[in-house]
């Protein structure tokens, strides 16, 4: 099957206008006839479902929380970025494209790009009008910031809450769809297969995680917004609940699964200093803003941050990336950290750590306005550690953030399964092999408000006549047979060891061999280590309780065995692609200052991979054609 | 840290309920209680007991979802902290720490420490929005916002719907939670001209659903993990008061 991205014809500044313009339409007496299904009720979920409903279609919004508020994207600090150029900066839609497109190390789209940096601008218009209330300055009007990887301010902010306004706007919409009467939402569900007829996505199974009832669901068409699924290395700065298992089902049905080994580690979070933990917790990139990076220029310093004198201190990313310092992307800053920690030079008593200071900005500042900026960030900080960072730098490491892998779509947010649209984190197209700051949120809302809604019209045109989806066909009997044996499989097993020993094991070898720097031999080795843990797993995984009640070892056990094997995939992609390029890092690939050397000659493509059974999986390459911007080996020099 | 944890265990919905008592030997100071949770699970399922079902999931206190009664407090004893956010060194070695969910009648227990808020979410449904659909916004400048009204729409947004303050009230009253609701849109220029009808039928759905009154005994404020203020029930009054004296619905 030949990858079909379906990007339409004209100016590249052009493209999206013209073709809303020319795409069919459905007509409001039909749009009633036409059922969605949207899973997932994020950023992009969430807007996805309100922006349908309100078009006149009839949504079934699914989410595995107690509510759909409680949806990852809730957890965004720093900002969303738009290119209002509000500070006369030279900003532009162009710029904002330039810089994502750049950012992502030229692994992405362009025409999804351009599209993304387009309908920004609307984005913030519309959040502005639910009542966000973003960050303003004393004239009535909106402030903007800078962020990490970008020389603009650009970015729109709500303190560091800026996700929680987001969604709670975005929520706000979809409640209000509900009281209407146009969405029925079920909360506390998991989706855990899709169901295609006739080569067409036509519903799920999810099942009811209070009663453990499975239920079918048809509609016209099923759209995926379920996020990332960094959960794969156990430690991350994602929720205890995100997971791969919608995205993963539909892969094994037949969607192709883009880049799936690009993953972010993101330079400003909380460091691991204990067995017990659970997750890594991310201070925003906002604080680089302020913060200056360093370690002692010193190995094997053992001196508190206060006893280094200023003389013996090794501001490294402003000595090695003078133009742009501490804002460097956040791959370059990651990096950066674990290089200074591997010679040695890392803080604080794991040695795998550097400072974020903040002591000139607040002689600069005051305290008062320092606290402004990130004084939630500072008292967040010093709960977790007990340290006030006002007085003593705070401690910092990368940590697993965000994948840009996901399920391939086409310009339309079309996977490779008619009628299966994947939108947000969960697919791949915008950010390429890295995501600059502030704008997983951007294109959250741009696909959910502003670009699901008119292509999804396009598929849904075809399918007026096609009457409502019989849930008694052979396609939905099989598929529920599938989960429920999965299930029983999981209860029957009877095993000594529980779901997350499994899940700490998968996710210590994907960080230690798959995660901020691989080699061949890495991966090698991991490969053979996550095939010994599926089978262990399968062998002797414990999982208590019943399948008819609420039971969230169960909800993680199917989880943890889907991630098993994500892994596998992640690490058969990680082998192929001999280069580096954004948050991927092959140790054999590498300029002579050590930053990351692509080789666009062989693998200027996206590596879509299309599942062939039995754990195997053939890939198939999405050319990239960079027409308008010319790739350059990036620099911040 | 050696720990007693006295711990409400309840089937179902349907199940009477009651406390059961374990011990922990081996707590590092430096986890949260839900990383101290994680460790009891890991234990119970080892023994082949069921573990304790409890809701969590950002881990960073802003999704709201982690809903314990911790000690007689709602989040336990630290102030202006959810329980993700709470960590052992708060305890003393050899402490008994009493765990229950929140106790209301709106709030049905599902299992364990796990409720149902949904009453929340219909509270919302009611009218806690602005009527804007998508692509239908003016230009984001074109609404100037007083800064300090913004900064206190911003204060009583930053709600994060954890029912903690339903959990504290002896009446399991619901008004920060609608109060820090209709405050954030009140206070904007963008949800004005729904204003009345938003306090009317959001304050009609609370009753709905059974909530208490408020009694003005400010353990709400006194227990919200995110400091929402009292004065947001005062404006609360005052929406409601105004509204229903000048104002019928269509």
């Amino acid at each position: 099957m030949a990858l079909q991205s379906k990007v339409p014809p004209g100016a590249l500044d052009q493209k999206w206008t013209q073709y809303r313009s020319t795409i069919k339409l459905v007509s409001p007496a039909n749009k009633r006839k036409l059922e969605v299904i949207v899973i997932g009720t994020g950023l992009a979920g969430a807007s996805a479902a309100a922006s349908l409903a309100e078009l006149g279609y009839k949504v079934k919004a699914f989410c595995f929380q107690d509510s759909p508020r409680r949806a990852h994207s809730i957890a965004a600090q720093g900002g969303i970025n738009a290119a209002k150029n509000y500070r006369n900066d030279g900003d532009s839609i162009y710029r904002l494209f330039y810089d994502t497109i750049k950012g992502g190390d030229y692994r992405s789209r362009e025409e999804n790009v351009y599209r993304l940096a387009e309908v920004s601008v609307n984005i913030i218009d519309q959040c502005v009008a639910q009542g966000v209330p973003f960050a303003r300055e004393y004239g009535g009007l909106l402030d903007n910031r800078s962020f990490g990887g970008v020389q603009v301010s650009r970015t729109f902010y709500a303190r560091g809450q800026t996700g929680q306004q987001l969604l709670i706007g975005a929520y706000q919409a979809l409640e209000r769809q509900i009281g209407l009467g146009n969405i029925k939402m079920y909360s506390r569900h998991e989706m855990l297969d899709v169901v295609i007829s006739d080569g067409n996505a036509n519903g799920i199974i999810a099942r009811d995680l209070i009663t453990g009832e499975i239920q079918r669901h048809g509609a016209h068409a099923v759209v995926l917004a379920t996020g990332g699924y960094g959960n794969v290395f156990f430690l991350s700065t994602n929720a205890m609940g995100c997971n791969v298992t919608a995205i993963w089902k539909a892969y094994k049905k037949g969607a192709f699964f883009g880049n799936p080994c690009f993953t972010q580690i993101h330079p400003t979070c909380l460091p691991v200093h204990g067995e017990y933990q659970s997750k890594l917790t991310l201070m925003s990139e906002s604080l680089r803003n302020d913060g200056r990076v360093w370690v002692s220029k010193t190995k094997g310093d053992k001196r508190k941050a206060s006893e280094i004198p200023e003389g013996e201190r090794d501001y490294y990313l402003e000595r090695k990336y003078p133009s742009f310092g501490n804002l460097v992307p956040r791959d370059i800053a990651s990096r950066a950290a674990k290089e200074v920690c591997d010679e040695g030079r890392g803080a604080g008593p794991t040695g795998l750590a550097v400072y974020l200071d903040f002591e000139d900005a607040i002689k600069r500042l005051g305290q008062n306005v320092v606290s402004a900026r990130y004084g939630n960030l500072f008292e967040m900080y010093e709960k977790i550690t007990g340290d006030d960072p006002y007085k003593t730098p705070m401690m910092i490491y990368p940590a697993v953030h965000y994948t840009m892998g996901g399920l391939w779509v086409d310009y339309n947010l079309m996977t490779t399964v008619p009628g299966l649209y994947a939108i947000g984190e969960c697919n791949f197209s915008d950010h390429g092999a890295n995501r600059l700051g502030a704008s997983a949120l951007m294109q959250g809302l741009a696909d959910g408000y502003f670009v699901l809604p008119y292509t999804i019209g396009e598929y849904l045109s075809g399918e007026i006549l096609s009457g409502n989806v019989n849930t008694n066909s052979m396609e939905f009997i099989e598929a529920e047979e599938n989960v429920r044996s999965r299930i029983k499989k999981l209860l029957n097993n009877k095993g000594g060891k529980t779901v997350d020993y499994f899940h700490r094991m998968l996710g210590k070898v994907m960080w230690d061999d798959c995660g901020m720097a691989r080699s061949r031999e890495s991966l090698l080795r991991a490969e053979g280590e996550v095939k010994k843990i599926e089978q262990e797993f399968w062998e002797n995984v414990k999982v208590p309780g019943k399948e008819n009640e609420f039971n969230q070892e169960l909800e993680k056990a199917g989880r943890v065995a889907d991630f098993i094997e994500l892994g596998a995939l992640m690490i058969q992609d990680a082998l192929h692609r001999e280069e580096s390029c954004g948050g991927h890092f092959r140790l054999e690939y590498q300029t002579p200052e050590g930053e990351a050397l692509r080789n666009d000659d062989q693998f200027m493509y996206v590596a879509a991979w299309e599942y062939a059974g039995n754990g195997n999986a053939q890939m198939h390459k999405e050319e990239l054609n960079y027409e308008t911007v010319h790739p350059t080996q990036r620099s911040y020099k | 840290m050696k720990l007693t944890l006295k711990v409400w265990r309840q089937k179902n919905s349907q199940d009477k309920g009651g406390f059961e008592n374990y011990f922990l030997d081996n707590v590092d100071a430096d986890a949260s209680f839900l990383e101290m949770f994680d460790v009891l699970n890991d234990k119970l399922i080892n023994e082949g007991k069921d573990p304790v079902a409890f809701d969590h999931d950002c881990r960073e206190g802003i999704c709201g979802t982690c809903s314990m009664y911790i000690n007689g407090r709602a989040h336990g004893p630290r102030q202006a902290t959810t329980t993700c956010q709470l960590h052992m060194r708060f305890f003393n070695d050899g402490d008994t720490i009493v765990v229950e969910p929140w106790r209301a009648k709106s709030f049905p227990v599902i299992k364990d420490l796990v409720v149902d808020r949904s009453a929340f979410d219909r509270i919302i449904a009611a009218g806690g929005y602005v009527s804007v659909n998508t692509g239908q916004a003016p230009e984001a400048n074109s609404i100037p916002v007083e800064k300090d009204k913004s900064d206190i729409a911003f204060e009583s947004a930053a709600c994060i719907a954890c029912g903690a303050c339903v959990a504290a009230c002896k009446n399991s009253s619901a008004m920060l939670f609608v109060a820090a609701k209709v405050s954030h849109l009140a206070l904007l220029p963008q949800g004005d001209v729904e204003h009345s009808g938003r306090v009317l039928d959001m304050v009609v759905q609370m009753e709905r659903e059974g909530f208490g009154g408020c009694t003005n005994t400010n353990a709400c404020e006194a227990e919200c993990p995110k400091e929402i203020s009292v004065t947001n029930i005062a404006r609360l009054n005052r929406e409601y008061m105004k509204a229903s004296l000048s104002y019928s619905k269509p």
